[in-house]
């Protein structure tokens, strides 16, 4: 069907719009100069801190078996990198999978206490009972119960990092625009209809937040459990290098297990703006939470 | 065309003498912890099929109530509410319904927002979106249509939510204060149009203002009603043609009767806006 107006411009391009024009997409250069650009201030904070660190020891203001060197921590990275790798690749096996769990269960227990009232009330204090119970405190229960496997780890993991995907998920599904879902039912909706198309996807921003927060807690569960008793992970690693008062090695677990927490936070973060390009959007550009 | 349009016109004509909508004694109560609010009290309105009707009145004295009966989306304490003589006991799918916000979904582009609308009735696709198509054109989003929510401007977001409220053809459109978050000039615009459309559609019009203006340049008869608990204080009926240029009807006679009646029944100071 052709419309009969401005037919030299083809209709449907958004440049034609009136004053408003596709911008060019930035070059691999350009964007990794303002990536530069943005993130040149953490960055340099993190360089200081480590040049106060060498410092420290260099100038020998604290023994090297109670702070090591940069310089020795780094040789231990590089001379027992597979040890390391090992370790570190069983710590973020048991992070990856509560936090797996614990979404998969904190969401269906949201969707269940949002669609049921009773469900909710019965629930809500029991959940925030197993929320305010410190997870080191029971963490010897599991290992007694579950044995020195991953299992107790995972239990562990999960426990904490439920209860922000709980919270954010019920939070978001209820922050829906009440007048969208009374339109909904004069088009006829069903409940079902209305959660897949206008419920979940509109909780889905409040969900993420609660995301980023559970997977950094989720590595902080899984090295709780490996702490209470473990023969494997970085929690194993940090406990044995303290006995051993071998510092570099514990300062090099800690540096790794930073860094998975890190990049499983930059992952869901790269996830959910995958997922919701229109929410990264609407907050705008120039607001990001990434370095 | 489409079953689905097929019923609708049906509807539309096949009611015979009932009225397109028409609202019985009905009174509304909410009942909170507190208090006991009587929202609605001894309301009758009936709305013949084609005609546009305006609603006036104080804020809070039930306009938004009174749609959402009609649209079955609230009960009646007492009284009765009949679509084209049809009982209505729950929301009702033969409607449309535009809010005074847009409510459109943020991850949806306008023509997916619009087929929304669409996908929830189980419409057949080419023809929805043939539907989509003229109404992008009827409501001037072309060159808009797949640009999303927050890339638009109010009057473009109300333009979205009135065509995903016109698609299924409903026999009756609600709305509620659509224009009201609107700019003074984009709303006149919005006036012309829906004037526009009202005329090429055919459809049966019940509309909640603030406006008195608003309500004159558009309507059939204007019901104006009291403050809480809500009642009609008085129907006037505008005698202006179907077919009205803005300005022109501005400086009519007619328009200005009607604007200062109903000013002087809402309390308001003659000639005051």
């Amino acid at each position: 069907m052709e419309h009969g107006r401005t037919p030299t411009v083809p209709a449907a391009s958004a440049a034609t719009v009136a004053g408003v024009a596709e911008r060019a997409r930035p070059g691999i250069a350009d964007r990794a100069l303002e990536t530069l650009a943005r993130s040149w201030r953490p960055l340099a904070l993190l360089v200081a801190c480590f040049a106060v660190w060498w410092v420290v020891s260099a100038a020998r203001l604290v023994e090297p078996y109670l702070v090591p060197s940069p310089g020795s921590t780094l040789q231990v990275m590089r001379d027992k990198a597979g040890y390391i790798w090992h370790h570190g690749w069983v710590t973020t096996y048991e992070t990856l999978l509560g936090f797996a769990i614990a979404v998969a269960v904190g969401v269906l227990a949201a969707v269940i206490m949002v669609y049921s009232s009773t469900v909710e009330k019965t629930l809500y204090p029991v959940l925030l009972f197993a929320q305010v119970v410190p997870k080191i405190a029971i963490a010897p229960l599991f290992i007694v119960w579950l044995g020195f496997g991953i299992a107790p780890k995972i239990v562990v993991a999960v426990l904490i990092a439920f209860f922000p995907v709980v919270i954010s998920m019920v939070t978001g599904l209820k922050s829906v625009d009440p007048e969208m879902v009374q339109l909904s039912a004069t088009m006829g909706a069903g409940p079902l209809q209305t959660f897949v198309k206008i419920r979940f996807p509109a909780s889905l921003p409040h969900l993420f937040s609660g995301l980023k927060v559970a997977v950094t807690l989720a590595v902080t569960g899984a090295v709780v459990g490996e702490f209470v008793g473990a023969n494997e992970g970085l929690g194993f690693v940090i406990l044995q290098a303290n006995g051993n008062l071998d510092t570099p090695m514990l300062f090099a677990g800690l540096i790794v297990m930073s860094l998975i927490g890190v990049v499983l936070f930059l992952l869901v973060e790269i996830a959910e703006k995958l997922l919701l390009p229109w929410h990264a959007s609407r907050r705008g550009d120039a607001v990001t939470t990434t370095y | 065309m489409t079953e689905e349009v097929e019923q609708t016109v049906a509807l539309a004509e096949g009611g015979g003498d009932a009225a397109a909508v028409d609202v019985d004694d009905v009174a509304v109560r909410f009942r909170t912890r507190k208090k006991d609010v009587l929202a609605l009290r001894q309301i009758s309105l009936s709305v013949a099929t084609g005609e546009f009707v305006a609603i006036v009145g104080p804020s809070g004295c039930g306009k938004s109530t009174l749609l959402k009966l009609v649209a079955g989306l609230l009960k009646p304490s007492s009284g009765a509410v009949r679509l084209h003589g049809d009982a209505v006991t729950g929301p009702r799918r033969d409607i449309g319904y535009v809010f005074q916000r847009a409510a459109l979904l943020e991850w949806r582009s306008a023509r997916r927002n619009i087929l929304l609308q669409a996908e929830m009735r189980h419409m057949p696709g080419a023809a929805a979106r043939k539907r989509a198509d003229e109404l992008i054109d009827m409501t001037g989003l072309r060159g808009f249509e797949d640009a999303y929510p927050h890339e638009l401007s109010g009057g473009m977001q109300q333009r979205v939510a009135l065509c995903r409220a016109l698609l299924h053809r409903p026999p009756v459109l609600l709305m509620d204060e659509p224009f009201g978050a609107l700019d003074a000039l984009t709303r006149e615009q919005m006036n012309i149009e829906l004037n526009r459309i009202w005329r090429e559609t055919g459809t049966t019009v019940l509309l909640v203002t603030h406006s008195i203006a608003e309500a004159v340049y558009l309507a059939n008869r204007v019901v104006v009603m009291s403050a809480r608990p809500g009642t009609v204080t008085e129907i006037i009926d505008v005698a202006l043609p179907a077919e009205r240029d803005y300005a022109e009807t501005m400086g009519l006679e007619e328009f200005s009767s009607a604007t200062t009646r109903i000013r002087r029944l809402l309390g308001a100071a003659p000639g005051a806006e």
